[in-house]
């Protein structure tokens, strides 16, 4: 080991730790992913400096088709469809981890039971779970195969004995002579990515955060043991790092929603979700002509709007008034304003119009500020991006905590296609999927505005008690219709008032 | 030995320099670290490289090429859309 190569590699991994160090503002953020890109160009140029490489056109060639897609589709994905793309993106690069791996492994099949051979086979192991559990949550949040938890028959069993058989073939094939390498490899590939499916299949849509994070770490993992049998110190860093970060993002979500993780991954008793009743957050109406199919498909069942009568029943008397009436004369005299946005605002794509009225209050003298629950949307912070593209100015985009005080002072909350997060029974019932989840106290604003696809419960299948206080006006239908009423009828009031005066 | 001593040390220094750091990030930027981490978990690519390091033979040079294009694929993609990303997070 020479002592530039060392320092070289000491470089390159403290100027990527600097990119990320840059996360901690929007302000800086965009430097430090540039930061890490630089560093990344930087390790690949070593890489082959030092190294040298045969095969060059292969070579080329793959680099090539890799990057050319790689940007094409970055280029074209909606902020809708991050979370899918993310979960392809970590399957990808999982791919790249078993196959290094197995490659590395062959080389390292004469060495006996080195270090190097057990990494490759966690390498090997990670990697090929991390391929077939992203390619599922990524099919699950493009709404390409069903989004509710799909649980087997003795679903826990088999997870255990995948599990069981993947663990001891492993301990076999590094103990095990070098003959027995390849065929035990072929048989973990073959464990592992049916232990990816399983796990993978039963975590259903509003859990997606916390098994999106799970994939980063664990693709950061397979990268690091990949690094090891590489002998690359680059490899292993950087997979630390990304280990760490997604260690930190489960975290977060896992006590965001109040739930143990493998609760989540597993399925186990007495949490999660009822069966049978995850659904959507409300918010869209289903046949939406969205073209990623992005519209949950257990709503199939429901009519495409509802019919006035329909809407007239489930728009329930509260506290008197026609609730259209109520809610433009909330937002004609708002002076303090919050926005709590959920996962069904972005299906019915509604977040324009719902800026549009943030704007328009705001014109006539209120303090508009968005509340952004952990969870909301499909991933961590997705409901950021998403209102970012929306053009909402970052500084109004408030936390939990900085949002939490405010509510006492607001009078008016207007909450879009989210109903978990506001629902006071994790607050005031025992014993439900979702009891002690942090949710907004909504109900301490003067008027609280709903404007979700219906009165069914959210995604936990725990009725949102909300829907019964007096200063609740319900606005059951589409979300971008409903904020569009709002929108015109503050508009036309104020026509109005201006005509009469004149 | 001092060699495994080496990675190991790596192994748990970058561990705990990215659990520090990354723990500052504020939840607004959630997605774009996700989205970034991501691409930097393509760092496999280097790995990839380094199968072509001697000729590799036609098997693994398939396994090889493979693994090269989907970690492009993710290193290429990842550190793109973080950027339009981050692009839109602006202050009025």
């Amino acid at each position: 080991m020479d002592p530039i190569t060392l320092v070289v590699e000491l470089v390159i991994i403290l100027v990527f730790l600097a990119g990320f160090g840059l996360f901690r503002s929007p302000v800086t953020a965009r430097l430090g992913n540039g930061v890490a890109a630089a560093a990344f160009a930087a390790a690949f140029a070593s890489v082959l400096l030092r190294h040298g490489v045969t095969w060059w056109g292969i070579v080329g060639a793959a680099l090539a088709v890799g990057a050319v897609l790689g940007l094409a589709v970055a280029l074209r994905v909606t902020m809708l469809q991050i979370p899918a793309m993310v979960a392809f993106q970590h399957g990808a690069g999982a791919v790249a981890a078993f196959l290094v791996s197995i490659v590395e492994l062959n080389r390292a099949a004469e060495d006996g039971a080195s270090i190097g051979k057990w990494s490759g086979l966690v390498g090997l192991v990670l990697g090929a779970a991390t391929f077939t559990a992203s390619m599922v949550a990524s099919g699950k949040l493009a709404g390409r195969i069903r989004q509710t938890p799909v649980v087997l028959k003795a679903h826990t069993p088999w997870v255990v004995a995948t599990a069981a058989v993947t663990g001891v073939v492993l301990v076999a094939a590094a103990l095990g002579a070098g003959a027995w390498l390849m065929p035990a490899t072929a048989v973990l590939l073959t464990t592992s990515m049916g232990l990816g499916v399983l796990v993978a299949i039963r975590v259903g849509g509003a859990d997606m955060p916390v098994l999106i994070s799970f994939l980063n770490a664990a693709a950061g993992l397979a990268a690091s043991f990949c690094g090891i049998i590489s002998g690359s110190r680059l490899l292993i860093a950087c997979g630390a790092t990304v280990a760490a970060s997604g260690t930190i993002l489960t975290l977060v979500m896992c006590k965001a929603m109040n739930r143990h993780f493998a609760a989540i991954l597993l399925g186990a008793k007495g949490s999660g979700p009822v069966r049978g009743a995850a659904r959507e957050e409300s918010g869209v109406p289903v046949g939406t002509t969205e073209p990623n199919r992005e519209v949950p498909t257990v709503s199939s069942d429901r009519p495409a709007s509802p019919t006035s009568d329909e809407a007239e029943r489930l728009q329930a008397p509260s506290g008197g008034g026609d609730p259209l009436e109520r809610a433009v004369q909330a937002a004609r005299g708002a002076r303090r304003v919050l926005v709590v946005p959920g996962y069904g605002m972005a299906l019915a794509q509604a977040q324009f119009k719902l800026v549009e009225l943030a704007n328009l209050m705001e014109s006539r003298g209120a303090t508009v500020e968005f509340a952004i629950h952990p969870v909301a949307g499909r991933m961590p912070g997705h409901m950021n991006v998403l209102l970012a593209e929306a053009d909402v100015s970052y500084d109004k985009l408030l936390e939990m905590e900085q949002a939490n005080p405010l509510f006492p002072q607001c009078d008016l909350v207007v909450v879009v296609g989210a109903c978990d997060v506001v629902n006071p029974a994790a607050m005031e019932r025992e014993g439900t999927p979702i009891s002690g989840m942090p949710v907004f106290p909504v109900r301490q604003a003067r008027t609280v505005v709903v404007c979700n696809l219906d009165g069914r419960p959210g995604y936990s299948g725990v009725p949102n008690t909300l829907y019964e206080a007096d200063n609740a006006v319900l606005l059951f239908g589409n979300a971008l219709e409903s904020l569009e009423r709002i929108v015109d009828g503050v508009r036309n009031q104020a026509g109005a008032a201006e005509g009469a005066q004149t | 030995m001092q060699a495994l001593l080496t990675l190991l040390v790596v192994f748990a220094g970058a561990l705990l320099a990215g659990y520090i750091i990354i723990s500052r990030v504020p939840p607004l930027l959630h997605t774009p670290l996700m989205s970034l981490t991501n691409a930097v978990s393509a760092v496999t690519v280097l790995g990839a490289l380094l199968v072509f390091e001697e000729a590799p033979g036609v098997v693994f040079g398939l396994l090889g090429a493979i693994a090269l294009a989907t970690g492009t694929f993710n290193v290429v993609g990842g550190f793109a859309i973080t950027e339009r990303m981050l692009k839109m997070f602006k202050k009025h």
